[in-house]
Order: structure tokens, then C-alpha cells, then sequence
């Protein structure tokens, strides 16, 4: 089917941007692999779309689309909640250091002043 | 030493005329060594010639590079003062909304009622203009909000006036970069058992001000900020 087509080329896609991200260290060996196992079960899913089924059937869901669906969602919303705090916690160490940057030049002006005044 | 700090985003137009009028007020002689003065101007990352402006009016400019909001100021200039043997810190608007006067006498009323904090509210006199919708429905709206989530019961739901002592400086600290600093402050005071007072103060009425959406987006802040925790 085109669709299974489509995705495997997207995961394929997706698997080499993770790739190149973590050759440039903007990801750790724990993310790439990680990142690697979330794709390559994603285009397993993709190909053999009946493999949830079995899974779906074990937790009460019909069908095993549904399932992917499901998880996928719950796994969104819960990585959307991590993100953030994350941005929440990264905007409190830029004022940490806003704070400090303005506090400690004023210290240097302040020793520079007293420097020239005798 | 009394600090009166005051945080300022583009205000080159105000802050000089609102510096100078800091300077003329009168201090009491509250405890040993507050007859002396400093105004702080904390530049939020202005845009405009803030910082030049109050230099030039004889404060001491604290410079934020980039814009961290209103509570994020008030820390920087709490924290400046803290250092810098501070006996009290006063927090003041640079729009020049607040009435410089209101110091001298809530510094007395503080120093009366031995409170660690005072809190400026609008309606203790009659002489703050509130527009009706704020003085009618927004504000107690706030004033609710804001006890539900402080355990506080004020009078006003803050208006950006207040005085810390030094004990307050030392235990107060702000966490909310934005407008719910107000609110974090409060729920502080009852946290680290302050004692606080509150006294009138004038506030005029240039521009509306939070309005409804801002007051939305601080209890927004503040609900954030209690799940985070």
C-alpha cells in the first residue's frame, strides 16, 4: 500500500536526522538509541500493521490501529507536559543569569570608579 | 540604608521625572542608618534610553540584557540591596503612577507596627481614581483569586507599593519573572510568618493597566507555578 510506503520513507528520514543529530553531539548515545528503537518499531508497525493486534487484543482495545493511536497520544501529551518544564526551568536560569550578569557588572563599574576617583 | 528599587521597561520618557521626585522625599529616621538613600532602576532590557535616563538622574542603573519581566527586576533589585546593607527595600513603578509621598509616611507605619512587609493598598483612602470595572468587579474578583491561592486577606490585590525590611529581603524570594510576582510575594509573607501592615496609597490612573486578560494570565502563571512545584 502507498501509506506503508509513504511512512517507511518518513521513518527512514526520520532515523537518518537522528543519525546526523547525535554524529553532531546534539544527542546522547541513550537518545539515539532511544530515537533509533522508536522508529524502527514505528516502520515495524507500519509493515506489519496486524503485529498490534495481539497487544491490543491482551489490553481490551479492537483494533490494533487504535492502540498506536492511543499510545501515541498519551505519549505526546505527556512529552508536550515534559517540554514544559523543561522551557519553564530553562526560562528561570536565563533570569538566574540575566540577574547575575546585571549584578556583577554593576560590581565591576562600581571597582573601575573607585580605580580612576583617587 | 534605605533602597527604593524600581524596575523599568522603556520608561526614559517617566524615569527621570519620577527619580527626581524619589529624592526629594523625606526619610525617618526609622533605625540607625536610614537616613540615607538609593535609588535602584533595574532596565529590563530596554529598548529606549532608560537606562541612560536614570543614570543621568543619579540612580544606579542595574541593566537586565534581556527583557526577564516585572518579578524578575524586583529580584535583581531585592538582591542588590540585600548586598549592599540595606535596612529596607521599597518597590516603586516607574510610570510614576505611585505617590513618592506615600513613603516617608509607610515607613513610619512600618517601623509603628514593628511589620516586616507593608503593602500599599488602594482602598484604605479615597484618593486613588479606580476605574469602575476594575474597582467593581475586577478587583475583588483578584482579591478572591488571590486569597484562595495566598491564604491572605488583603484589602487590595496588590498594587506593586510595598516595603520589605531587611528580614523580608532576606526570606522573600521571587520566583515568577512575570506579573504573578504579586501574588508569589504574598503567599511568602504568610509562608515565612512576616508580619505585614498595610497603608494607603495614591496610585493615578494613566493607562488601564492588567485588564482583564492580564489578570487571567497571572492566575494562568500561578496555577502553572503550583503544578510545576
Amino acid at each position: 500500500m502507498l501509506i506503508q510506503v509513504l511512512l517507511l520513507v518518513f521513518f527512514l528520514f526520520a532515523l537518518i536526522k537522528v543519525f546526523i543529530r547525535w554524529r553532531a553531539g546534539d544527542l546522547s548515545l541513550p537518545g539515539l538509541i532511544g530515537w533509533t528503537i522508536f522508529w524502527v518499531a514505528a516502520a515495524v508497525v507500519a509493515l506489519l500493521p496486524n503485529s498490534t493486534a495481539q497487544l491490543a487484543k491482551i489490553v481490551g482495545i479492537g483494533r490494533g490501529a487504535d492502540l498506536v493511536v492511543y499510545v501515541a497520544l498519551a505519549g505526546l501529551f505527556f512529552l508536550i507536559f515534559k517540554l514544559m518544564v523543561k522551557i519553564e526551568q530553562m526560562n528561570k536560569d536565563i533570569t538566574k543569569l540575566t540577574r547575575k550578569i546585571s549584578l556583577d557588572e554593576n560590581v565591576i563599574a562600581r571597582s573601575e570608579a573607585t580605580k580612576q576617583s583617587p | 540604608m534605605l533602597y527604593i528599587i524600581v524596575p523599568a521597561y522603556n520608561e526614559a520618557k517617566n524615569i527621570g521625572r519620577v527619580i527626581g521626585e524619589l529624592f526629594e522625599i523625606r526619610i525617618p529616621q526609622i533605625d540607625n542608618g536610614l537616613t540615607r538613600m538609593t535609588v535602584v532602576v533595574v532596565d529590563d532590557g530596554s529598548t529606549d534610553n532608560t537606562a541612560q535616563a536614570a543614570q543621568a538622574a543619579g540612580a544606579i542603573v542595574l541593566k537586565h540584557e534581556i527583557n526577564r519581566g516585572q518579578g524578575a527586576a524586583l529580584q535583581t533589585g531585592n538582591e542588590y540591596a540585600l548586598a549592599n546593607g540595606a535596612g529596607y527595600a521599597v518597590h516603586f513603578d516607574a510610570d510614576g503612577q505611585f505617590n513618592p509621598a506615600d513613603i516617608t509616611e509607610a515607613l513610619a507605619v512600618m517601623k509603628d507596627k514593628n511589620a516586616d512587609v507593608l503593602l500599599g493598598s488602594r482602598f484604605l483612602d479615597n484618593r486613588s481614581q479606580i476605574p469602575w470595572t476594575k474597582k467593581y468587579i475586577i478587583l475583588p474578583v483578584a482579591r478572591l483569586v488571590n486569597r484562595f491561592l495566598t491564604g491572605l486577606k488583603l484589602t487590595d490585590a496588590h498594587n506593586g507599593f510595598r516595603i520589605l525590611s531587611r528580614r523580608a529581603l532576606e526570606k522573600i524570594n521571587i520566583s515568577q519573572d512575570r506579573m504573578a510576582h504579586n501574588s508569589e510575594i504574598v503567599r511568602q509573607i504568610k509562608k515565612h510568618n512576616l508580619s505585614f501592615a498595610e497603608h494607603p496609597v495614591q496610585v493615578e490612573y494613566f493607562e488601564y493597566g492588567q485588564g482583564v486578560g492580564g489578570g487571567l494570565k497571572i492566575i494562568q502563571e500561578l496555577f502553572t507555578a503550583k503544578l510545576f512545584k
